[in-house]
């Protein structure tokens, strides 16, 4: 079998806020179907990196890589590359004025102009995966934190995205329902969906993740096989952040 | 204090036509001032460049100068250079462009009260500036100008008085070029009170209406 072409490959990019350099060439390769968890202590860019991959940041160095074709050019329409690349936020930031449902459909319905009923067969389908089949048609302010969230993965992937970017997803949810959401991540994994993950939750990166990247001060510090990281950290400072989180 | 009953009834016809040339001025001025107040919050909110500096100027003009003078200068100023218009072309005029500036202050905060996070997210699913305006920032900058657009319009419809002074019949000129002719000051005055109450009364209630569901709509309280 012929090498494959990573699907997402990130060279050298550096992102600067004004003079404070927030990532200081960042490095990486994303094979298809590989899940990815983004460690590190607050500050250390992991959010800013997920976000230059969407195109949320401008970025002043270096390249992305999607497919081989690059993202760094004046004339990338993102629009198209945030169908291939979801991303789902802390915030969760389902539309208040729209019902569940309506929340689902806008993207396909108005950026990818699908069809109405195959699009809510899809979104059905997915909502019963995520076992919200019943609040299709409830307002986001009827629903609980860990709720609102499952529907904004549900959202995301609704548009049919090749890769999913997680960001720190399950961080201003109950320790209760941080476990739904995880559940709901764990089951993409499963499905072979390529994902990057910048969480804190160490023990859901152990066992979802394939490859972990440890970040500090903008720059990737230890890239290593999940197993392997945890039980066997190879940098200082991976080591000193792993204490810190064992009590 | 004797109040002259029949007064009232003798002058009825003469608030019947003030009151409807109050309520059709103002919903003239009203709705155009909602066009402009539109059109310079967008332009504001995404800081086009030049209109922006342009729509500042305005908004500061219009709102530091009294709606008055405003209406001194259509009326007495612009014949001056060859354009007359009519008293209430003038009034709706100054109506729009004082009220244009308030509206664009209102409008202008509720598109700003919409998170930025929900405005990531819109993009992030693939959303176009102007779906992202469509489906996310004007529907919940709607909700959030509501309280400051009903005060804007109780606000504009009493501005209408001013209209007296460049000589339009609206209730409060009605009201005293009636007391010069009959000396009824007491009757007339009441029934320039009761006149301003129904318009604004009714308009009250219907926007605290609004107001309490939008709100529900939105936030569920």
């Amino acid at each position: 079998m012929a090498e494959q072409v990573p699907i997402l490959q990130v060279k050298g990019l550096v992102k600067k806020y004004g003079d404070k350099v927030v990532l200081n060439g960042v490095d990486l390769q994303v094979e298809k179907g590989k899940v990815i968890a983004i460690l590190g202590p607050s500050g250390c860019g992991k959010s800013t990196f997920l976000r230059c991959l969407n195109g949320l940041e401008e970025v002043q160095g270096g390249d992305i890589l999607l497919e081989n074709k690059s993202l760094i050019s004046k004339t990338t329409k993102w629009r198209d590359v945030r169908q291939k690349i979801g991303m789902v936020f802390q915030s969760y930031d389902l539309f208040p004025n729209l019902t569940v449902m309506e929340n689902i459909l806008l993207s396909p319905l108005k950026v990818q102009k699908r069809q109405r009923e195959e699009v809510e067969a899809q979104a059905k389908e997915l909502l019963a995966r995520v076992g919200l089949a019943d609040r299709a048609n409830d307002y986001p302010r009827q629903l609980s934190g860990g709720q609102k969230q499952r529907i904004a993965i549900v959202r995301a992937l609704c548009i049919n995205p090749d890769i999913m970017l997680f960001d720190e997803v399950t961080a201003s949810l109950d320790p209760e329902m941080v476990r739904e959401v995880l559940d709901v991540i764990a089951q993409l994994a499963d499905q072979g969906m390529t994902m990057l993950i910048v969480t804190h939750e160490m023990n859901f990166a152990k066992l979802v993740a394939d490859e972990v990247i440890f970040m500090d001060k903008g720059s990737i510090h230890e890239k290593a096989p999940a197993q392997q990281f945890f039980s066997n950290p190879q940098t200082e400072r991976a080591q000193q952040f792993l204490n810190i989180l064992q009590f | 204090m004797t109040i002259d009953w029949q007064y009232f009834v003798e002058v009825l016809p003469h608030y019947k036509t003030a009151l409807w040339l109050t309520v059709k001025l103002a919903a003239i001025g009203i709705l155009f001032a909602i066009v402009v107040g539109m059109i310079c919050s967008v332009i504001q909110y995404f800081k086009v460049k030049v209109l922006n500096q342009i729509v500042q100027v305005y908004l500061e003009v219009a709102r530091n100068t009294p709606l008055l003078i405003q209406l001194f200068f259509l009326y007495y100023g612009l014949p001056k250079i060859g354009i007359t218009l009519s008293g209430e072309l003038c009034g709706i005029i100054g109506l729009t462009f004082l009220g244009g500036s308030y509206m664009a202050e209102v409008f202008r905060a509720g598109m700003e009260a919409v998170s930025k996070s929900q405005i990531e997210t819109g993009k992030a699913i693939g959303l176009s500036n102007l779906q992202l305006m469509r489906y996310v920032i004007i529907p919940q900058a709607f909700s959030y100008s509501v309280p400051g657009f009903g005060a804007n319009c109780i606000f504009l419809i009493k501005e209408t008085s001013v209209f007296s002074g460049i000589a339009i019949l609206e209730l409060t000129n009605t009201t005293k070029n009636l007391m010069g002719i009959y000396y009824k000051t007491n009757e007339a005055l009441l029934m320039l009170v009761i006149g301003y109450l129904i318009i604004l009364l009714p308009l009250t209630l219907f926007l605290t209406w609004l107001e309490r569901r939008v709100r529900h709509a939105e936030f569920g309280n």
